[in-house]
C-alpha cells in the first residue's frame, strides 16, 4: 500500500498530498522513470539482438572473449566473473531492501548501516566493472584485419590460440607515431601496435604450425582454415589490431566492442548515479531528515531505482554473455 | 507506518514469517536461479542444443530464468507485491507490450538481413 501519508504530514501535502493509485506522487514519478529507462535499455538491447541476427554466423563467442579472473592468471575461466558481479550486484539489492524495511520500522541506524553496505555493494561493481573494461581494452592473443574488414586471428594445430608475440618476427626498421606536434597541428593517429603488417606476414611464414582462424562460425566452432588457405589469407592484411577500441578489435565484428562499450558502459553509469545518489540519501538518513519528517519514503523511491539498475544487469549477464 | 506486506512467494508455496525473512528468502532463490544459469552456461549440455521453435533450447531456458529473476527483483525488492493491481499493470504490460515490439521488429529485419548477405547478391552492404 506503498507509504501512507498522514494528513498532518506538511511535507506529504507540499507534494500534493496522497497520490493515485495508492502510491505517492514521487513513487509513481520513479515509476514513470523506471519504465522510460526500461525502454532505453531495451533498445539497446534489441539493437545488439539486431546486429547479432544480422551477422549470426560471423559473432565473436563470448565465452573466449571473457575469460579473465583476478589472480588466476592464464586460466580460462569464462563466465565466473560476470557471475560473481551479478551476485555482488544482487546482494547490494538485498542490503538496499533491507535498508527500506528498516526504514518502515523507523530505525535509523539500521537504515544508515544497510544504505552504507549498499553503497559499498555497488562501489565494488564498479571495480570489477572498470577491471572488465581494462581486460577487454587490453586483449590477450591480437589479430589482423583484412582489407575486407574481417578479423583473423591465429591458432596452433590444436586449435589453441596463438598470440602475436609468440611467431612475429621483429625486423629491422623503425615506424614513429604520428602526433601533432610532428606532422601537421591538426593531425595525429593512435598508439601504434607492438608489431607491424609485415613482422606479422614474415613471422607467420616462419612459423609453419601457425594456422589462422576466420570469424565464420561452423557448428559453435569458429572455422579455421588450412596452412595453404591461411598463407593465402594473410598476404590480405592490412591492420594489426591489439585489444579493442570503437574502431576495431581483436574479437571480431567491430560492432561487438561497440555494443560492449555502450551497453555496459550506459548500465555503468546508472550504477555510478544510484552510488552518487544513495550517497546523498545516506547522508540525509544519518543528518536525520527522515527522521524528521517521520516517513524513510525518500530511501524507498532511491531503493527503485537501484533495483531497477539490478534489473537490468539480470537482462545484460543474459544477452550478452549467456545467449 | 503501518505497512502490510503479502508474505508469501511462489503462489502461497512458501510463506514467510517477516518481511526481512522473505527478503533473505528471495535472495536464495535468486542464487539459485543465477547459479543455474551459470553451471548451463560452461557446461552446455548437448542435450539442450537442439532447436524448440526456431531457437536453441539452452536459449530458451536463459530468457525463462531471466524473467523469472526480473518478476522476483520487481515483485519484491521493488514491492510491486504490495502495489495496488492499476499501477502494476500500467507499469508491467506498458513496458512488456513495447519491448515485446521493439524485439520482434529489430530481430525479425537483423534475420531478413542475414539471409539477404547468405542468399541474395549482395555480400556486405553497410
Amino acid at each position: 500500500m506503498g507509504a501512507t501519508v498522514n494528513s498532518n504530514d506538511e511535507h506529504a501535502l507540499l507534494d500534493g498530498g496522497p497520490g493515485p493509485l495508492g502510491a505517492t506522487y514521487g513513487k509513481m514519478m520513479m515509476w514513470f522513470f523506471i519504465v522510460s529507462d526500461a525502454l532505453t535499455f531495451s533498445g539497446f538491447l534489441a539493437a545488439y539482438g539486431f546486429s547479432r541476427f544480422k551477422y549470426i554466423e560471423n559473432w565473436p563467442l563470448a565465452d573466449e572473449v571473457f575469460t579473465h579472473f583476478p589472480f588466476l592468471h592464464g586460466v580460462s575461466a569464462p563466465m565466473y566473473y560476470v557471475a560473481l558481479m551479478t551476485f555482488i550486484l544482487i546482494f547490494s539489492s538485498v542490503t538496499m531492501v533491507l535498508a527500506v524495511d528498516a526504514g518502515h520500522q523507523l530505525k535509523k541506524s539500521k537504515v544508515a548501516f544497510y544504505m552504507f553496505l549498499t553503497i559499498i555493494g555497488g562501489g565494488i561493481f564498479l571495480g570489477s566493472q572498470a577491471w572488465e573494461w581494462k581486460n577487454f581494452i587490453k586483449g590477450e592473443y591480437g589479430a589482423v584485419e583484412t582489407v575486407g574488414g574481417s578479423i583473423l586471428q591465429f591458432v596452433d594445430k590444436d586449435g589453441k590460440r596463438v598470440a602475436l608475440h609468440e611467431f612475429a618476427k621483429v625486423l629491422p626498421g623503425e615506424r614513429e607515431q604520428l602526433t601533432r606536434d610532428k606532422g601537421f597541428w591538426f593531425t595525429e593517429e593512435s598508439s601504434l601496435p607492438t608489431y607491424t603488417v609485415a613482422e606479422v606476414i614474415e613471422g607467420f611464414k616462419a612459423h609453419p604450425d601457425v594456422l589462422i582462424r576466420t570469424e565464420q562460425i561452423v557448428k559453435k566452432e569458429k572455422v579455421t582454415l588450412t596452412r595453404e588457405e591461411s598463407l593465402k589469407r594473410i598476404e590480405g592484411t592490412k591492420y594489426v589490431v591489439e585489444g579493442a577500441s570503437l574502431i576495431r578489435n581483436e574479437y571480431g565484428h567491430k560492432l561487438f566492442a561497440d555494443f560492449f562499450f555502450f551497453i555496459t558502459g550506459f548500465h555503468g553509469f546508472h550504477v555510478f548515479s544510484g552510488v552518487v545518489i544513495n550517497i546523498i540519501i545516506f547522508f540525509n538518513v544519518i543528518l536525520g531528515t527522515y527522521e524528521k519528517r517521520k516517513n524513510y519514503e525518500m530511501v524507498e523511491k532511491v531503493g527503485l531505482y537501484w533495483h531497477f539498475v539490478d534489473l537490468v544487469w539480470v537482462f545484460v549477464f543474459t544477452f550478452f554473455y549467456l545467449v | 507506518m503501518a505497512h502490510a506486506h503479502k508474505l508469501e512467494i511462489l503462489r502461497g508455496l512458501i510463506k514467510f514469517k517477516s518481511n526481512t525473512q522473505k527478503i533473505w528468502g528471495v535472495l536464495i532463490l535468486l542464487t539459485i536461479v543465477t547459479s543455474v544459469e551459470v553451471v548451463l552456461g560452461i557446461m552446455k549440455p548437448e542435450a539442450l542444443i537442439g532447436h524448440f521453435l526456431g531457437m536453441k533450447i539452452l536459449n530458451w531456458i536463459f530468457i525463462i530464468l531471466t524473467l523469472v529473476k526480473a518478476y522476483y527483483i520487481t515483485w519484491d525488492f521493488m514491492h510491486m507485491r504490495d502495489e495496488t493491481k492499476a499501477l502494476r499493470r500500467i507499469v508491467v504490460w506498458t513496458a512488456v507490450f513495447l519491448i515485446c515490439y521493439l524485439v520482434f521488429i529489430l530481430l525479425q529485419e537483423g534475420g531478413y538481413v542475414d539471409t539477404v548477405y547468405k542468399s541474395g547478391f549482395i555480400k556486405r552492404d553497410f
